[in-house]
């Protein structure tokens, strides 16, 4: 479990690792044997325990003791066993002000979605459309660190239509496919700016 | 209400076997796979409304969600088989003439 | 309330036929990409939600639970859906399929 977790760590965590704070680390499982740790894995595991449990109670919508008593023990296994999966890293301090900022982020990107999803539908019924697209594929190299605020800054590229994510490297080496001049220009702008301030990369 | 999500049904149906050109005539694979993707993400639209309109939503969500599961691993799989495909563009100017 | 369902409906089957028409009109494989993958999604995320407005009729523990589903079914495909595109976006460039640009004939 701890081996994979290593590459998952964002980049400071893995010069610690390098550097030999964690010297044993490949053994089982060492971090939960001191107390500190073993807090630091008692968390993630109840924030999936938790999140795990309301996915069984909405799917399976039956409330007697018996299937109650069967999803905590489904949900305690596929928690022990996946925890490290949602949580990649053991940090959980400041975790909820993170998840307020990202769902402040979430509302203006409907907003940019439903905008430029009427540009792609203007350009489909437009009569002169092959006139008016002009596909290319524009390259920007992205100022985000860690790993999730890239992936969250490509999948909200291919959601606003009229841009797709072609590539993209773990430097944050972009490649985007834009359908037009007016939205492969604005790349990467203002998104990348609220993306930042989500993730606290400003 | 329920005549307009049969009606609404129908124009899905009508929608998708516009769609289906791309899977039937499409010049590459890359393109009838996004032409299966788009079926696919109608069909979910499609199941709910039947369900509404048999008054059986609670089973048919349930296969609505399966089916939404079931398309994105297709076209997950499917890419990642074609992937070792060279000369797809090559396909696409012989199927010209 | 009927209203706002009915609107809601519309707007995502117009989305959709937008996407249908798209994916015959455009010229290639990677601008076929942009209505195939995203004028769907929305259009299925409008259209759920407004058919899930509508299940919260008669009101429930059972309708409740069908209509928290409903929306689990549109978060799923809004989280799934880039992945997929992306997925057949690499397949293509893997491919070696060169974008159409301005001035070529279709393909």
């Amino acid at each position: 479990m701890w081996k994979r977790e290593s590459h998952l760590l964002d980049k400071k965590e893995q010069k610690n690792l390098r550097t030999g704070d964690l010297g044993n680390s490949n053994k089982g499982r060492p971090a939960i044997e001191n107390p500190q740790s073993r807090r630091l894995f008692f968390y993630p595991f109840f924030l999936t325990f938790i999140i795990m449990c309301g996915t069984w109670v909405v799917l399976s919508g039956k409330f007697d003791p018996f299937h109650l008593s069967l999803g905590l023990i489904s949900c305690g296994i596929v928690a022990y066993l996946s925890c490290d999966l949602l949580f990649p890293s053991p940090k959980i301090r400041g975790l909820l002000g993170q998840w307020a900022r990202f769902a402040r982020y979430i509302p203006w990107l409907m907003c940019e979605i439903i905008k430029a999803n009427l540009h792609v539908t203007y350009l489909v019924f437009h009569p002169r459309m092959m006139e008016l697209i002009d596909p290319k594929i524009v390259k920007f190299r992205s100022k985000l660190e860690s790993d999730l605020a890239l992936v969250t800054f490509a999948n909200s590229i291919t959601l606003t239509p009229g841009t797709i994510t072609v590539s993209v490297s773990i430097d944050g080496d972009f490649k985007v496919h834009a359908i037009d001049k007016a939205s492969g220009d604005p790349l990467p702008g203002a998104m990348e700016a609220n993306i930042a301030k989500a993730f606290g990369e400003v | 209400m329920d005549n307009v999500f049969l009606y609404s049904g129908l124009y899905l149906a009508f929608l998708m076997l516009l769609s289906l050109y791309r899977p039937l005539f499409g010049p590459t694979v890359v393109d009838r796979m996004i032409g299966v993707n788009a079926i696919g993400s109608k069909t979910t639209v499609l199941l709910i409304l039947i369900g509404l309109i048999f008054h059986r939503v609670e089973m048919f969500v349930d296969i609505a969600l399966a089916y939404a599961m079931l398309n994105f691993l297709a076209v997950l799989a499917a890419s990642r088989y074609f992937q070792k495909r060279k000369g797809l563009y090559d396909e696409a100017l012989f199927g010209k003439d | 309330m009927d209203i706002i369902v009915c609107l809601l409906l519309f707007a995502g089957l117009f989305f959709f036929t937008g996407g249908a028409v798209g994916i015959l009109r455009f010229p290639d494989f990677y601008s076929r990409l942009h209505p195939a993958g995203k004028l769907d999604t929305l259009g299925l995320l409008l259209a759920l939600i407004g058919l899930a407005l509508f299940n919260l009729h008669h009101f429930s523990l059972g309708t409740l639970l069908t209509s928290l589903k409903i929306i689990l079914i549109a978060v799923f495909v809004f989280l799934a859906s880039p992945t997929a595109t992306h997925a057949i976006v690499d397949a293509g460039v893997r491919a070696g399929l060169a974008p159409w640009t301005k001035g070529e004939k279709r393909r």
